[in-house]
């Protein structure tokens, strides 16, 4: 009966929908948290996974050795490998096409590489504007791992302790 | 009104019949209120989104600007009205067509209407009418023809659907709202409202507000249920019915739905800021540290100042409060607001009986 007759004047007065109102109210004078996105980003994980690249070896021969593993574990299909043997006697891809319209940026072909080749970079700020331009071929993904190697190196070097 | 203009400019157009001049007179009134309306109601979207996203730990817009400065993104509402005015009207197939396009129209129109009576400062009215609380009445309600209009003529399930729920609530809601002016209306002792104004003069205590907080809160609250806002927008309710009755609609004809919606916001805050909170009067009135500065007399900034707090609320409260479900709306309108407003207009009566309060009578 007591506890009837508080809710009666709770609710008549609003009691609750005030508490409410004061909690909107405090957080329109609170810190703002928007990371104003061109301006300002936030920080990225050495693991992030963006768009791919293919890496060579310091002397300038591409680490690739068309092992297929990538094309093997890939869940979407999205490489696809042809290979052949190169005149010094050494196996290489003549086509390594990645189709970012099926890639889930998954990173198993990045896991599943044994001679770190392909990675994912920081990259993910890109876009299409025609049809086709979704196929990244093997000169471009050496093209952006030239492009990045410092960067891809020393990620890679951070994340080394923790595999 | 008319005092602010020059004289030689009125005696500039004696040549002309007097009664084509009393017209122009009423037009340039009429462009006077309605144009800064629309200005007003433009910015006011602005607010929306500013405050709503101040309360989320948001921004807001802060990105279109003039000139190359961002400004706040104080140029945001414009260019939502030149996108909104570049986009087409798709009328849909089997709708009818006369009724879809004037069912916009029929929801601004008296959104637009009601501001005839709107005192901003003392006989600064378009429309010194005596009857003016029960004009404003008349046309709110007729607001809703739009709605229900638009929700029939679009010939889908969703506009429907909200059209029946927009004119069961604000049917529910009229009722409660006109109660709680009769409150008002037994106070000021008329229905005019630059006099229901003036009965509240004297300080804050004469304020209605304070002689009847029960019916200030069901007036204003029924006030935001008459909008289909936040808490009470099933109308709209995009949970459930999409956007409602404006669902089929785009381009210009949805920016009038948007335009009255808010117009109709300005509205009910100006008529709570008159009706209750003094209008034009200076709440520091009779204040000794006031006296003599402008701070303690009256003008057209109080009425401003206390309209844009109530528009502030209706952006609060829609920051703050989840969506009431529809029984409960009409649950709220007819077992509770209709009551408290029957009991506190006895109590106001017996105050007026034994003379209590500022309006003895």
């Amino acid at each position: 009966m007591n506890k009837s007759i508080a809710h009666f004047f709770k609710s008549f007065f609003l009691w609750e929908l005030l508490k409410g109102l004061s909690v909107t109210g405090r957080y329109l004078f609170a810190r703002k948290i928007t990371v104003q996105y061109p301006e300002e980003k936030t920080p990225m994980s050495p693991r992030f996974r963006g768009l791919h690249a293919l890496r060579r070896y310091a002397n300038g021969e591409e680490r690739c050795i068309a092992c297929k593993l990538c094309e093997a574990v890939c869940p979407a299909l999205a490489i696809t490998i042809d290979s052949e043997e190169r005149d010094d006697g050494t196996r290489r891809t003549t086509r390594y096409d990645i189709d970012l319209f099926k890639c889930i940026y998954c990173g198993f072909c990045e896991e599943a590489c044994p001679v770190d080749s392909i990675v994912e970079t920081h990259i993910f700020e890109y876009h299409f504007e025609e049809r086709g331009q979704n196929i990244m071929t093997k000169e471009m993904l050496l093209e952006i791992g030239d492009k990045h190697e410092e960067e891809i190196a020393a990620n890679k070097q951070a994340d080394a302790k923790y595999r | 009104m008319i005092d602010y203009i020059p004289l030689w400019l009125i005696n500039s157009w004696e040549w002309l019949p007097v009664d084509i001049q009393t017209v122009v007179i009423i037009l340039a009134k009429i462009v006077i209120i309605v144009l800064p309306l629309m200005l007003v109601v433009a910015y006011t979207t602005y607010a929306e989104r500013k405050i709503i996203g101040f309360m989320q730990v948001r921004i807001g817009p802060n990105r279109v600007g003039f000139f190359g400065f961002r400004l706040w993104g104080l140029g945001q509402p414009i260019a939502d009205t030149v996108k909104m005015m570049m986009k087409e009207i798709i009328i849909p197939t089997k709708s009818s067509k006369f009724l879809f396009l004037i069912a916009p129209i029929l929801s601004i129109g008296p959104a637009l209407a009601a501001w005839a009576v709107i005192p901003f400062d003392r006989g600064m009215v378009l429309s010194d009418l005596d009857a003016g609380l029960l004009y404003v009445l008349a046309l709110t309600s007729v607001g809703v023809y739009g709605v229900i209009i638009a929700g029939w003529a679009s010939n889908s399930k969703y506009a429907i659907l909200s059209a029946l729920r927009a004119g069961a609530q604000i049917v529910a809601y009229e009722i409660a709202m006109g109660f709680a002016l009769v409150g008002v209306l037994m106070a000021g002792g008329s229905l005019n409202i630059g006099d229901i104004v003036e009965a509240q003069s004297g300080g804050v205590w004469n304020w209605f507000v304070v002689w009847m907080p029960p019916l200030f809160l069901v007036y204003f609250i029924s006030g935001v249920a008459e909008t289909n806002r936040a808490p009470f927008d099933v109308a709209e309710g995009e949970s459930e019915i999409v956007a409602g009755f404006h669902v089929e609609y785009s381009g210009m004809a949805f920016a009038i739905f948007f335009l009255a919606e808010y117009a109709n916001i300005i509205l009910i805050s100006a008529l709570t800021a008159l009706l209750f909170m003094g209008g034009w009067l200076s709440p520091f009135e009779g204040w000794a540290f006031a006296e003599g500065t402008f701070l303690a007399s009256t003008s057209m900034l109080w009425f401003f100042a206390k309209t844009s707090f109530f528009i502030f609320c209706f952006l609060w409260f829609r920051a703050t409060f989840p969506r009431y479900r529809y029984d409960q709306i009409m649950r709220l309108g007819w077992k509770v607001f209709i009551p408290i407003t029957i009991i506190w207009i006895f109590v106001e009566a017996i105050f007026a009986l034994m003379q209590i309060g500022p309006w003895a009578v």
